[in-house]
């Protein structure tokens, strides 16, 4: 159907970047096809601890799921988009088919080793998030392709993460965020870890820097240091109305930081819970 | 979804009452409430997805309504502010909001209302964090959130009772 319309054409998910963007005269589709009344597209489905989340499974189904109670980072991420209106009709499909440079999921599911399953004329093929998002805005998706399942692989033992963004308020995008995934091999070494910065760059920054500082090493405070330095350096943010350069790669540092902090505790088998940041608060 | 100014017809249940329209598809909720149901307790504040004065329920669930299609909330159950009154009884949450002076000029406050009854609705008991956390998405220029907070605790109080 998507082919017979033409290139202009667009499907609408949860419309809450489409319809904005539409309002506001950016995106003019020649015609929009709804997801929403399309049966089995939303469902998060955990086997063997993988887990497989349909497109248009909303923000809110995933912060309220059993898959995010155990892959906590899930949770993190979900339940700090935007705000509770937002969260009840936005898509974890349309988040990663925007591929908006401040989207939360991209660096969370990049830091998991996520895949997306993407289907069209051509068939199906999945894609790691990492090569899905080409750049700001723009994904390897035709213009007859659709994001059909989000995978989330099976870390492991000993393995956890965290996300901590920090905004200004509820109903706008981070300033900058940090997405940490670790694998332990005891209580103090790390066998590997994962650092992904979001909103400092026009696609989420993948910190190898932070982890071969971590990978191998007794976790430190002076390795958490030079991880959080790494991704100071690796940051690559633009001075906006939310900060000058300088003060993001700050913030990316405590974010970093902090997120690291969280994903090893949770590593240990502790309870931590972390949210997004706001000012003010 | 057809050309934009096509009309379709969709079925929608409003504070309890199966309507079914006629519309364009390009209409958002708000619009259709408002103007052709008249339903004008739903306000709007920004148009740009950020104040929550447009707030309503579908199938239970608080949703900005200037930021669905109408035909998007086709065979979906809308609460507006309106339907919060029960033989013209005030909801527990209406009744909080008059008694904690959690309004001034009112213009934010359906939205406020509707966000609140989503999270009773969901978690009958919040934390101070949840309760933030659930109406972060609506905006008040006026009355301050202090009251606004307070009302919401003592409507979670009346309904636990
Ligand atoms: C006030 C506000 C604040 C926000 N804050 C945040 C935030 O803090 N963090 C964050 O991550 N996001 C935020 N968002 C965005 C929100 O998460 C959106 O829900 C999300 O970016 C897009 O999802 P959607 O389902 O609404 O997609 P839509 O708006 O329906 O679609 C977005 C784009 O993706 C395409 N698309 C949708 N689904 C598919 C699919 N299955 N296959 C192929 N293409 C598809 C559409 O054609 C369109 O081009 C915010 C939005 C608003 C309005
Ligand atoms: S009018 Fe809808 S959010 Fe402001
Ligand atoms: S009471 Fe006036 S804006 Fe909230």
């Amino acid at each position: 159907m998507l082919g017979e319309l033409g290139e202009e054409a667009k499907v609408l998910a949860g419309g809450q970047s489409l319809i904005p963007l539409m309002k506001l005269r950016l995106a003019r589709p020649s015609a929009l096809v709804d997801l929403n009344h399309i049966p089995r597209t939303a469902y998060i489905e955990t086997q063997n601890g993988h887990v497989r989340i349909g497109a248009m499974t909303r923000h809110a189904d995933i912060e309220d799921s059993p898959a995010a109670a155990c892959i906590p980072i899930l949770h993190d991420c979900a339940a700090g988009i935007a705000d509770a209106q937002v969260r009840n009709m936005g898509t974890i499909g349309g988040s990663v088919a925007e591929a908006d440079p401040h989207g939360d999921w991209a660096p969370v599911l990049m830091a998991l080793g996520a895949e997306v399953e993407c289907i069209g004329p051509g068939g199906a093929r999945t894609v790691p998030v990492s090569q899905f998002i080409k750049d700001a805005f723009s994904t390897v998706l035709g213009p007859a392709d659709l994001v059909r399942e989000i995978r989330v692989p099976n870390a492991g033992p000993r393995s956890a993460g965290a996300y901590v963004a920090f905004k200004r308020c509820a109903p706008v995008y981070p300033t900058a965020s940090a997405a940490v995934e670790v694998k332990m091999l005891d209580d103090d070494f790390c066998q590997d870890a994962k650092v992904v910065l979001g909103s400092v760059g026009l696609t989420p920054v993948v910190v190898a820097e932070a982890a071969s500082a971590l990978r191998g090493q007794a976790i430190t405070p002076h390795a958490i240091r030079r991880a959080a330095e790494a991704a100071m350096s690796a940051a690559d943010p633009q001075a906006d109305l939310r900060g000058s350069v300088e003060y993001k790669r700050l913030l990316v540092g405590v974010l970093t930081e902090r997120a690291l902090l969280a994903a090893l505790a949770r590593a240990r088998g502790e309870r931590v819970e972390v949210a997004h940041e706001y000012a003010g608060r | 979804m057809p050309a934009a100014n096509k009309r379709v017809r969709i079925r929608i249940a409003v504070n309890g009452t199966p309507r079914e329209l006629e519309i364009e598809a390009r209409r958002l909720l708000v619009e259709v409430l408002r103007e052709d149901l008249d339903l004008t307790g739903t306000h709007i504040g920004c148009d740009t997805t950020y104040c929550g004065a447009c707030t309503v329920l579908l199938n239970g669930r608080n949703v900005k309504s200037c930021t669905v299609f109408a035909v998007q909330a086709d065979g979906g159950e809308i609460t507006t502010v309106e339907g919060l009154e029960k033989d013209g009884k005030l909801d527990a949450v209406q009744e909080a909001f008059a008694e904690c002076h959690g309004l001034q000029c009112g213009y934010c406050t359906p939205g406020f209302l509707m966000s609140t009854r989503a999270l009773l609705s969901r978690v009958a008991h919040p934390t101070d964090a949840q309760i933030r956390k659930g109406i972060a998405g609506n905006t008040c220029r006026c009355t301050g959130y202090q009251n606004i907070f307070k009302a919401v605790r003592a409507a979670a109080g009346a309904a636990g009772k």
